[in-house]
């Protein structure tokens, strides 16, 4: 075994596949708090759309497909590129590596400015929970209120979550722009691109979620 | 050829021969004096003293309530506090205990310092976050102390809506967000120990070459990563609807308090399990050790390790039988909880199957031991009476459930805590404590310890409600018993506190190995060197190994 | 030495498949939610998204190319997410299905 140890090797560890599998592995676990902790907004919603279905399916009527589609699309799209940032990465192609991370923010700053316009409708037509909620319907208004007060928490969250994706990203851009990855060591870019993954997989299910079921 | 570790250093001599006089090689407790050196240290070890100060300090500010609180339940009228006072008095004692002590102590102070030493390692996978999971404990402890200067909490330590949500007129935002950040201290842990015991066992040692110690933590970090984040959502959701006006758990619009309680109990049942486990892990070591026998059923234990941390995620809605939850869910709830006290039996059978023809001696640790075996089992076996639906719906929320988690928490862990801390001193400060003071303080809060929970037994069988501070004048001479063996165990604790700063400044040398055991920590100088192993122990042998390990030295202080 | 880092380099063309694939199962899932199937509609929404959850865990985030370990803590947090659920449900669905004789 070499005894030359790479500059990129903490003090810890023996050699860099340890180093490196364990950063994968602490990443995967911090995942899974992750999900566990959107899991407890997710049984809520469980819970209420079980023993609510009239008044959910009426809150669920009141979002905009279009715009929760084109959301799905450009998170998928951005889960993409960020593959393809890791691979640029991974081969060491620094340009390429900057254009898809560059790519990736674009898209979750998309992302954000639909979320954003979506809200904003919700603003106007007083679907916001709190004293300004108003509801018309064949609904009960208190449980439309419920599926809103959800719907705020769960895409809130996940938005906070993409805005720290968005950050830890430029933060890639920043050591990716002075030369710090190579094929021998891009791990945060490895990490990032897990954790944007998990941020697209909140969507993928909070999509069919809040905004299909009960589109029939 | 060689059974256990043979590490390819040489043991450093002074600390084998016990020579006085300064260090040949710094240890990481020399290799800094500043305060820099402290706060921004990576080194795994100079981290769990950190812990071991700040859970200490959290200890005592948590004591300091449960002493207010027995004082006022002297008397049968609520007289000492108002009962707007006494209702933050039992949630602030409830909340620093478990979340500023019982769920970090074992791991964040032993846990940190050892996992690394008995895998071989030179640190945790992650020093820095380690170093961010203390900023996240005293940073989380800041705020609950903050909530408890600025108001009080009186929600109890369960935050229970709509009262925490609506009513309640205390600082429960402030609470709720040192619980939120206080959880992420358990995750880092959490995440730390899983991938450093998964990556970096040092060669030669798998998995059931792993002593039953680090078992014990792997375990113990499942349950934190997998439920710390809903109780931290959980948590969030109350301070969002505190702030908003509005939230899932109010009723008005149709959410339901009990929604609250399943997620709340989701982790904090398993939550008790973080707080058992890390002391079950101490216990393999100590009636290992201290009956000089390889611990009995090894496999088994390790296996009931992982049984507890699992199949403590299915019982949580035995918390709520009473609470209006189905009584089909109800009945689920109480017969899985039934089973997930096999797993706790089996050890406590391996334990004393441990000692059966072994070479037993009753150094303090070995008190402890004892200690936590008897009141491990009356805790543990009340918790089946609390688990049996019918006794639950007359013993519910009576002192019967505060004497039951008392048993298995104060009975159980802090003897678990103490036993590491008097087993492990002379590893990590490279003192000897006076053994007879030990053995003396043990037996002390043995005694202090019973007195105060027993009679809490018969107080709930009773009829005498938790949360009240007025009661029947029947109650009160259990009562009183109760306080006044509060007084002894309080007496007890502070014991500890002066002989071991003395053993840490005045001392006798510690030996690499002062107890004969085996395990890779013994195979360092005491205390150890910062980057722990000269060179990386290579283990060809199985654990709890006694032949080769040189008989006990003469300890006596 | 220049090293390489360990890790499995996977071919854009995967990557650009199993884009088509979730952009496809979007569609789907759009379309099929206008469809009244009844009771089905849900577990098929679900089971949709977590083909397409499936599907960027194990190529995206290279969890096929990884150590059996990674695909252990996947499959170990989805379980203790479905019992959160599970449990969870169980008490909201049998409300008042055992009634307790009142003294």
């Amino acid at each position: 075994m070499s005894q030359v140890s790479s500059p990129y090797l903490a003090h810890h560890f023996e050699d860099l596949e340890q180093q490196q599998e364990s950063a994968s592995l602490g990443m995967w676990l911090f995942l899974v708090t992750e999900v566990m902790f959107f899991g407890g907004l997710f049984a809520a919603y469980a819970v209420y759309r079980t023993i609510y279905p009239g008044p959910f399916h009426a809150g669920s009527h009141l979002l905009d497909v279009r715009l929760g589609g084109l959301n799905t699309a450009v998170l998928i799209t951005s889960s993409l590129t960020m593959a393809l940032a890791v691979h640029a990465a991974q081969t060491g192609h620094r340009k390429a590596l900057l254009r898809y991370l560059f790519l990736t923010i674009a898209l979750g700053t998309v992302f954000f400015i639909v979320k954003g316009f979506e809200w904003h409708h919700k603003y106007v037509e007083h679907h916001i929970p709190g004293p300004s909620f108003h509801y018309e319907g064949p609904s009960d208004p208190h449980r439309v209120q419920l599926f809103f007060v959800l719907y705020f928490c769960m895409t809130g969250l996940h938005a906070l979550h993409v805005l720290l994706g968005i950050g830890a990203m430029l933060w890639l851009v920043l050591l990716a722009y002075r030369g710090k990855f190579s094929t021998e060591w891009y791990t945060p870019v490895e990490l990032v691109g897990l954790y944007w993954h998990f941020v697209d997989i909140v969507w993928i299910y909070l999509f069919p979620l809040l905004y299909l079921l009960g589109r029939h | 050829m060689s059974s256990y570790p043979v590490p390819q250093t040489t043991p450093i001599p002074e600390a084998r021969e016990g020579s006085s006089g300064s260090e040949n090689h710094t240890n990481y407790l020399s290799a800094g004096y500043t305060l820099k050196s402290w706060l921004l240290t990576v080194d795994h070890k100079r981290i769990a003293v950190l812990y071991l100060l700040g859970i200490t300090f959290f200890f005592v500010i948590g004591g300091i309530f449960a002493l207010l609180i027995r004082l006022e339940l002297m008397t049968p009228k609520g007289d000492l506090v108002s009962s707007d006072t006494y209702n933050r008095l039992f949630t602030q004692h409830g909340l620093i205990m478990i979340f500023l002590f019982l769920i970090p102590a074992i791991p964040g102070v032993f846990g940190n310092f050892l996992i690394p030493l008995m895998v071989g390692a030179r640190d945790l996978a992650f020093p820095k976050i380690n170093l961010a999971s203390w900023y996240m404990f005293m940073i989380g402890g800041g705020f609950m102390l903050a909530a408890i200067f600025t108001g009080g909490v009186d929600t109890g330590w369960t935050f229970y809506t709509p009262y925490s949500t609506t009513f309640a007129n205390s600082s429960v935002i402030l609470a709720g967000l040192g619980a939120f950040i206080v959880g992420f201290s358990s995750v880092f842990t959490g995440l730390n120990f899983a991938v450093t015991i998964h990556k970096m066992r040092c060669p030669g040692l798998t998995w059931f070459r792993l002593p039953l110690f680090v078992w014990a933590h792997y375990a113990t970090s499942l349950i934190m990563l997998l439920g710390t984040p809903v109780v931290a959502i959980t948590v969030l959701l109350v301070a969002i609807e505190r702030i908003w006006g509005v939230g899932i758990f109010d009723p008005r619009i149709g959410g339901d308090p009990i929604l609250f309680q399943h997620l709340f109990w989701f982790y904090s049942h398993p939550a008790v399990y973080i707080m058992i486990l890390p002391a079950m892990g101490v216990m393999s070591e100590l009636f290992s050790t201290f009956s000089r026998k390889p611990v009995f059923g090894y496999s088994f234990i390790a296996a009931s390790s992982l049984a507890i941390a699992i199949v403590g995620f299915f019982v949580w809605g035995h918390h709520m039988l009473v609470s209006g939850q189905s009584e089909f869910a109800g009945l689920i709830f109480s017969a899985l909880s039934f089973l997930v006290a096999i797993p706790s039996a089996v050890k406590v059978f391996n334990w004393t199957a441990t000692l059966y023809k072994g070479s037993i001696s009753f150094q303090a640790p070995m008190i402890y031991a004892f200690g936590f075996i008897g009141l491990f089992a009356i805790g543990g076996l009340t918790g089946l009476f609390l688990a049996c639906l019918g006794m639950d719906y007359h013993v519910h929320d009576t002192y019967f459930v505060v004497a039951h988690f008392h048993y298995v928490m104060v009975g159980a862990t802090i003897m678990g805590f103490l036993g590491a801390l008097h087993y492990w001193w002379p590893k990590m400060f490279g003192k000897m404590y006076s053994e007879g003071w030990a053995q003396f303080a043990a037996v002390v809060i043995f005694l202090g310890f019973n007195f105060t929970f027993f009679p809490q037994f018969l107080l709930g069988y009773l009829g005498m409600p938790r949360h009240y501070h007025e009661y029947v004048p029947e109650f009160q001479i259990l009562h009183i018993l109760s306080s006044a063996g509060a007084m002894l165990l309080g007496v007890g604790y502070l014991i500890p506190g002066v002989y071991l700063t003395y053993s840490f400044f005045y001392g006798k040398k510690a030996p690499a190995n002062p107890w004969g055991a085996t395990g890779l920590e013994w195979q360092t100088s005491s205390p150890p060197p910062t980057h722990n192993f000269e060179k990386t122990p290579v283990v060809t042998g199985e654990p709890y190994d006694y032949s080769r390990v040189e008989s006990v030295p003469n300890v006596a202080s | 030495m220049n090293h390489i880092m360990p890790g499995h380099i996977v071919p854009v063309r995967v990557y650009l498949a199993v884009f088509c694939a979730l952009v496809v199962l979007t569609v789907l899932t759009v379309k099929v939610a206008y469809v009244d199937l009844g009771l089905l509609n849900t577990p098929l929404a679900l089971g949709i998204a977590s083909v397409k959850a499936m599907l960027v865990v194990l190529y995206f985030m290279h969890a096929r190319y990884s150590p059996r370990l990674i695909l252990l803590v996947v499959i170990v947090s989805a379980f203790t997410l479905i019992l959160l659920f599970a449990f969870t449900l169980s008490d909201y669905l049998t409300r008042g299905q055992i009634v307790l004789p009142i003294q």
